[in-house]
């Protein structure tokens, strides 16, 4: 149903460092899930519009003022690392 | 008697004659959590100090004769997934272990508005996902009722703190039942409003399209009440809806006469456990008797909801929690090499077993090669679920179920199997799929001494055709007013 190999791969695109213990585990689990969900082909959907969402919304604009917001430190405040008011993050480019 | 074990309503009104003061009742609420906490842990955070201080604020405004809140002096806990300015929001999770959060939540001002006391956070499964708050890491809730047994998740804490006196009122979040199946489970009134009733500002998203504000309260007046404060369009959602909030205490009315009940075939099924069913069909039953007009009728698309949601649900959490990366808050993994590796470890250690297991499938759901086969077909069987209630709606005013199939289950039974787990909440999760709204109120009581939930699901915006039938039930009955023994 899934592999352990794709198991890997989703774990990296959703950027989750997992044991190996989780690797066999999910694997496992998410076939179980997946076996499961695929009771959803005995429906023919085929001219079924999809639901996104019940309210149906497109975009909502609000206009477009300055209003107060939140002052710098108290953001940086729960920031793991910060330095000269920035949030500090590993080495981007080498 | 304490006053910890009066409701809300009952508490203003000895306010109001100024019998009592707000001090007492948060003194008499936190004696109670000093008996009972240490064996159920329905808290994450408990703000003592900050409770004592408000409830002082809002007596000396009451001598002063300055205009009251709807809920001035009353006790409420909120969930640990809603944002009280200054105070912790964990999630029950340990990549939010130590967030304090800069603002506050919509429903929070609100209810500081209306002069709510708060007296702590709530426990939960990790960002609300699950059925019986086991996933939380902080460690378990136990339900009241039976300590070997779950109190429903994953509104847990919230459920137990209202079920056992430690709060009067509490606040919880519904995506998937997460507000109804707790209350089932402890005995007490939840109700899920329809989606986009109350502001999701300052909730910590899980599944986006899905999740909604409710209240808990020992009996439906007083969820009435908190409806009156929470509901209303707020600019800062812009999936809240502008529409006009009734007062909801209007729709306490004891009179079901004339009311249409449906009744869904499909809920009634192999399944569901011989003690709920008999004790849903005592309240049909005893609805008729005081005049609702019942039918049977069909929800043709039900056993899909469980299936449909585990693509929904976990597709839109991989998203929302996409923001988890260790840079602007919460819990980064120290001695990395690079970033990537920072991003993958802080995930990987800040997130629980259950969390990662959604991420995972929402993430393969949403990826290249298989989102028509997975996302868009759940997204269709949606409208067909959605469809399926329209239908019903033309017919009857309301649709009555039980809440879960079983009463709480055993602490540890599901923990191993994750889809046993997710079919707890088959009869929940359809109404969270179409948006409508559902309240949850005991009915009964098993063998062993569990609650028994009745839930009742309405048109959406129509809360007041569930408060008016779920009213009448509970005056009628006095399942209740009946206390666990702790």
């Amino acid at each position: 149903m899934i592999t352990k190999k794709e198991v890997e791969y989703v774990a990296r695109l959703a950027r989750l460092k997992l044991t190996e213990e989780e690797k066999e585990k999910y694997t496992k689990q998410l076939g179980d899930i997946l076996e499961y969900i695929n009771k959803l082909n005995e429906l023919d959907t085929e001219k079924v519009e999809p639901t996104s969402h019940v309210l149906r919304l497109s975009n909502v604009f609000r206009e477009d003022k300055v209003r107060p917001s939140l002052k710098q430190e108290e953001i940086l405040a729960n920031a793991p690392e910060v330095e000269a008011s920035h949030f500090k993050v590993k080495k981007v480019i080498e | 008697m304490e006053l910890c074990e009066l409701t809300g309503n009952e508490l203003l009104k000895k306010m109001e004659k100024k019998e009592i003061s707000s001090e007492e009742i948060v003194r008499s609420v936190y004696n109670r959590i000093n008996q009972v906490e240490n064996k159920l842990h329905s808290f994450v955070t408990l703000t003592e100090e900050e409770a004592s201080l408000q409830a002082r604020n809002i007596d000396g405004n009451m001598r002063k004769g300055e205009s009251r809140g709807l809920l001035a002096g009353i006790p409420v806990a909120i969930k640990d997934n809603m944002c009280i300015k200054n105070v912790k929001t964990t999630c029950s999770s340990h990549i939010l272990e130590n967030f304090i959060s800069p603002y506050e939540a919509t429903v929070v001002k609100k209810l500081r508005d209306a002069g709510a006391v708060f007296i702590g956070k709530t426990n939960m499964d990790e960002f609300a996902m699950g059925s019986s708050t086991e996933n939380s890491y902080f460690g378990i809730t136990r339900n009241p009722w039976d300590l070997d047994y779950i109190p429903g998740g994953s509104s847990g804490g919230s459920a137990t703190a209202v079920a056992s006196d430690e709060t009067i009122l509490a606040i919880g979040s519904d995506t998937g039942g997460s507000i109804r199946q707790p209350a089932a489970c402890c005995g007490v009134v939840g109700l899920k409003p329809t989606y986009g009733r109350v502001s999701r500002y300052g909730l910590v998203a899980f599944a986006s399209s899905l999740d909604q504000i409710g209240p808990f309260g020992k009996d439906v007046e007083d969820v009435a009440l908190l409806m009156n404060v929470i509901s209303g369009y707020d600019e800062n959602d812009s999936t809240s809806v502008n529409v006009e909030v009734p007062d909801f205490t209007k729709s306490l009315i004891e009179n079901v006469k004339g009311a249409k009940i449906g009744i869904p075939r499909e809920y009634f099924v192999e399944g569901l456990d011989g003690e709920v069913e008999r004790a849903v069909k005592e309240a049909i039953e005893l609805l008729e008797k005081l005049g609702a007009k019942t039918l049977q009728i069909s929800l043709p698309h039900t056993e899909y909801g469980v299936a449909v949601y585990y693509l929904i649900a976990p597709s839109e959490a991989s998203a929302n929690l996409a923001r988890y990366d260790g840079v602007r808050y919460g819990y980064r993994s120290p001695e990395t090499e690079n970033l990537l590796e920072e991003y993958e470890k802080t995930r990987g250690e800040g997130f629980g077993a259950e969390v990662k297991r959604r991420i995972m499938l929402g993430t393969y759901a949403l990826s290249s090669g298989y989102y028509d086969a997975y996302y868009l077909k759940a997204q269709k069987v949606r409208t067909l679920i959605k469809k399926d209630f329209d239908e019903a709606f033309q017919k009857v005013d309301v649709i009555v179920t039980p809440t879960a199939p079983t009463t709480a289950f055993k602490i540890g039974e599901k923990v191993d199997d994750p889809l046993q787990m997710y079919l707890s909440d088959i009869f929940t999760i359809s109404a969270n799929l179409a948006g409508i709204p559902g309240i949850s109120l005991p009915c009964g009581f098993s063998k062993k001494g569990l609650p028994i939930g009745l839930q009742l699901l309405a048109k959406p915006f129509d809360e007041e055709v569930l408060l008016r039938i779920a009213y009448t039930y509970e005056k009628n009955t006095d399942w209740h007013k009946r206390k666990p023994a702790l």
